[in-house]
């Protein structure tokens, strides 16, 4: 990172000479542009390319920036420069204040999310425009003072616009390798399980969008002086923002440098055309690169070059703080937690219900975990086990109903305050972030769970739980190239490095082999052995008998039973759950008899 | 901000219907790509205009009368937006970059509408212009008459079509769940092939209705993307009548913001109203 970092100033500073070199004046007005959509498009890459909400309204913010200076310069005499700031600061807060409301609605995701913006554009437009901030005809800027930052008064310009793009991507390249860039992509691949995991998704995204806007309108800006009059028809349009998206996907999005590079190819291609007079011809030529861009290399120009050097984006950022294998012990324990004090209640429901319109998932299930048990959940399908742990884990909010958790209550406070108070869990369908690496996988709980560590220490706790579960030698794969029982392990050692007190595993074993079964058995063991409590949803009896300490039986979303493994099982409620009543036939004989059934 | 009088507000509203009658035709092939298809097709204006330039042409060139372009352009349409379908999913695309693939489209179809008929405004002069009927004060002009009925007409017959013939209750069951319905012996690939066809000819068919009643420039492709996209989702996706009720809801209090105050608010009602139902009733889409 440090150095991607000095090789991006570096190449400012380079670039920063090039009005020195006494070049003809159009050199400058070229490269103007160039830096000009990199700054654009790294911008909008902030929120759009790293999360996955892609915007249409980034000719808004643009737009903000532009009448900000345009109003602020002309008719209150604010130095220009001075602008600039008022400009990132306007955008940030319309952005930012769009961004709390539209975050809010769950369902506004991808194509919605899009039209929003778009929608958001035409909204800020009609208002400049009927409004004294423009009214009809447009604001001059002729008459501001540019300040002479450079030779003269087109080298003014482009170091300005230079700046504006060193800003732009060192911002990205620091996000890109923070927590909040992790976090972002986690967003991107599964914003549920992100936030899951402790991952503040709302508060990413409004910083994100925020962030994105603020630049944007500083490159506003920037440009309402550089064209000096501006109107709404020019500044809000529907081709700013689709240009800007054409050249981050042409570049790649998973990459803090994809949309410079998108950026400089395309804005020099569209120069080589118009000053050839052929506007047309490069017009088209834009649209063919699009569609075939798409379609052809959907990960952009430096995904498609970095999976052709054998590199992932992700797994070349892991080598750098991973440690060597041999290093990892095989099974390192963890430092140990606090000694468990046996039956000392670390989770209690009480009178927990959740219904989905007008299905009731669960009524009033009350149940007490203890600390250090194992408890498992049985049941038959669709009694409620794994909605249970939905609900303590905030993946769904609870309807009604209290649950506490160490003595706090966890009900309706959002789900990553719940990761972070020590409560982990696994999906019954893995469902791992799709696009980052094994490692980053498990690296990102590290962080975001309970203990908080920073990246290079969640690196170093992701190899060892690497090691515990085996993966150890897939810690670069993505998982789309793990097997079924690999992307279940992975689910494991996702939960695991939380640290969390308490483990809740759905349906771990379910579609494993019988020696991938013991294994896993073998694994909650070793789990258990550090002084993690443990609550199990399983079909699988065997494993539920050699494991659990007491076991909880749902049917139809409330508690039918509760007590020691052997002996719940036995009872006849339980019994007729599972396999229904035995039915009696016209002679008063039963035509099934179940005895001493296990599932 | 005067009330208007009684005729002028009249006016308004059917001018409103008017204009919605053309939100609704362009909306239609727009919601059903959509909600069916899961492909958000913006060449559907691209293609709409492309429509819109032939009839201008055989009309001002060829004599030919616009109603019967309809015959010219429909079939070469239909086969269009097969290739299209094919394309998309040929390489699997998903729905947002379906919406990036066709705006590549659109680019490639502004440049030849520009290439071939200039930068400059259009005008189509045709008899139907001429016919104005007048009710108590209030003007009927013929082409926007046609439109509305077109557009009603069209809507109608794919509702009936989706929901009376085993064809188009196969594409809804196709649109709900595509392998189950392949399960029960459905051919989607078919199927949405000929739903992309139908898809695109709505769009030639919208074309030659802007070409009756508006002044035609390649850039106006991208004026009407924002508001029919909003008579589509306030609509409803996959609903035949809805981009029309829609349209003509947006239309009409568009008008009105129009003669109530300046014609440039007009905007603000249509994407405030989106901005609202995206918020309020994202289950819709």
């Amino acid at each position: 990172m440090r150095r991607s970092l000095l090789l991006v100033l570096l190449a400012g500073a380079l670039f920063a000479a090039v009005p020195y070199l006494s070049l003809p004046a159009y050199y400058e007005s070229v490269l103007y542009l160039v830096f000009h959509w990199i700054a654009l498009a790294t911008s909008w890459n902030l929120l759009s390319g790293y999360s996955g909400y892609f915007s249409f309204g980034h000719g808004a913010f643009f737009g903000i920036g532009i009448y900000t200076t345009a109003v602020l310069a002309s008719r209150f005499d604010v130095p220009f420069l001075w602008t600039l700031p008022a400009a990132a600061l306007l955008a940030a807060v319309v952005g930012a204040a769009l961004g709390a409301i539209a975050f809010r609605v769950k369902a506004v995701r991808g194509e919605l999310f899009a039209l929003l913006t778009l929608a958001a554009t035409f909204v800020v437009a009609t208002i400049v425009l009927n409004t004294p901030i423009d009214g009809g005809p447009g604001v001059y800027l002729s008459a501001v003072p540019m300040p002479e930052i450079g030779p003269t008064p087109s080298s003014s310009f482009y170091l300005l616009a230079l700046a504006a793009a060193v800003l732009t991507i060192v911002v990205a390249l620091l996000v890109y390798y923070a927590r909040f860039g992790l976090g972002l992509f986690a967003i991107h691949d599964d914003e549920d399980v992100a936030e899951v995991m402790g991952v503040p998704t709302f508060r990413y995204k409004v910083g994100a969008f925020a962030l994105s806007c603020a630049l944007a309108g500083v490159v506003g800006g920037i440009h309402a002086m550089f064209v000096s009059y501006v109107t709404t028809g020019d500044t809000f349009t529907v081709t700013l923002p689709l240009t800007v998206i054409l050249m981050s996907v042409l570049g790649g999005t998973r990459h803090w440098a994809g949309p410079a590079i998108g950026a400089t190819v395309i804005t020099l291609l569209l120069y080589s055309f118009t000053a050839g007079d052929s506007a047309v011809l490069g017009k088209a030529a834009m649209g063919v690169i699009l569609v075939s861009v798409i379609l052809f290399m959907p990960e952009g120009i430096l995904g498609y070059l970095l999976k052709k050097l054998g590199r992932k984006p992700e797994a070349g950022r892991a080598a750098q703080a991973g440690l060597p294998l041999s290093a990892v012990p095989a099974e390192a324990p963890p430092e140990a937690l606090p000694p468990a004090s046996a039956g000392e209640v670390l989770l209690r429901a009480s009178g927990v219900h959740k219904s989905f319109r007008g299905v009731q998932a669960l009524r009033g299930v009350s149940l007490e975990v203890r600390r250090g048990e194992i408890l498992g959940l049985l049941g038959p399908n669709g009694s409620g086990k794994s909605t249970f742990i939905n609900v303590v884990s905030g993946h769904f909010p609870v309807s009604a109903g209290e649950i506490q958790f160490g003595g706090r209550q966890i009900a309706g406070i959002e789900a990553h305050h719940i990761a972070r108070c020590g409560l982990s869990r696994t999906y019954q369908i893995p469902r791992p972030f799709a696009h980052l690496t094994v490692l980053d996988n498990v690296a990102l709980p590290a962080m975001f769970g309970a203990r908080q560590l920073d990246r290079a220490q969640a690196e170093r706790e992701a190899w060892r739980w690497l090691a515990f579960t085996g993966l150890t030698g897939r810690a670069r794969a993505l998982p789309d190239e793990l097997n079924l029982h690999q992307r279940k392990f992975l689910e494991f050692a996702r939960a695991l490095a939380a640290q969390p007190q308490l483990l809740m595993l759905d349906e771990v074993l379910s579609g494993l082999t019988p020696s991938e079964i013991d294994e896993a058995v073998a694994l909650i063991r070793r789990i258990r052995s550090q002084g993690t409590t443990i609550v199990f949803v399983e079909h699988v009896m065997r494993a539920v008998m050699a494991l659990c300490d007491r076991i909880v039986v749902f049917n139809q979303g409330e508690v039918l039973a509760e007590g020691v493994p052997a002996e719940v099982m036995t009872r006849p409620e339980v019994v007729s759950a599972y396999l229904g009543k035995p039915m009696a036939d016209e002679s008063g004989a039963p035509v099934f008899v179940a005895e001493g059934v296990h599932a | 901000m005067t009330f208007p009088s009684f005729t002028l507000l009249a006016q308004s509203i059917l001018a409103g219907i008017f204009t919605g009658a053309v939100y609704g035709l362009l909306g239609l092939g727009l919601s059903l790509s959509w909600g069916m298809l899961r492909q958000i097709n913006l060449a559907h204006f691209a293609l709409a205009f492309l429509g819109a330039y032939l009839t201008y042409q055989f009309a001002t060139y060829g004599g030919l009368d616009p109603l019967l372009t309809l015959l010219v352009i429909v079939p070469p349409f239909f086969l269009a937006g097969i290739a299209v379908h094919w394309v998309l999913t040929r390489f699997q695309v998903t729905p947002l970059n379906s919406l990036l693939v066709t705006f590549g489209l659109t680019i490639i179809i502004e440049a030849v509408l520009q290439w071939i008929w200039t930068a400059d405004y259009r005008r189509l002069e045709s008899s139907y212009a001429e016919h104005k009927f007048q009710i108590q004060g209030v003007y009927l002009p013929l082409p926007e008459l046609i439109t509305l009925g077109l557009s009603g007409g069209i809507a109608l017959a794919i509702w009936l079509a989706l929901t009376r013939t085993d064809l188009g209750k196969a594409i809804r069951a196709a649109a709900h769940d595509g392998p189950i319905a392949a399960a029960f012996g459905i051919n989607q690939r078919a199927l949405a092939l000929v739903l992309s066809g139908v898809n695109a000819a709505l769009a030639g068919i919208a074309g030659v209705c802007i070409a009756l009643s508006y002044t035609l420039a390649p850039s106006q492709i991208y004026s009407w993307i924002g508001v029919v996209f909003a008579c589509v989702m306030l609509g409803g996706l996959g609903r035949p009548f809805g981009p029309l009720l829609a349209g003509c809801i947006i239309g009409i209090s568009e008008a009105i913001t129009m003669a109530v105050t300046a014609p440039s608010w007009a905007p603000l009602v249509s994407f405030s109203l989106l901005i609202i139902v995206l918020l309020l009733r994202p289950g819709r889409v």
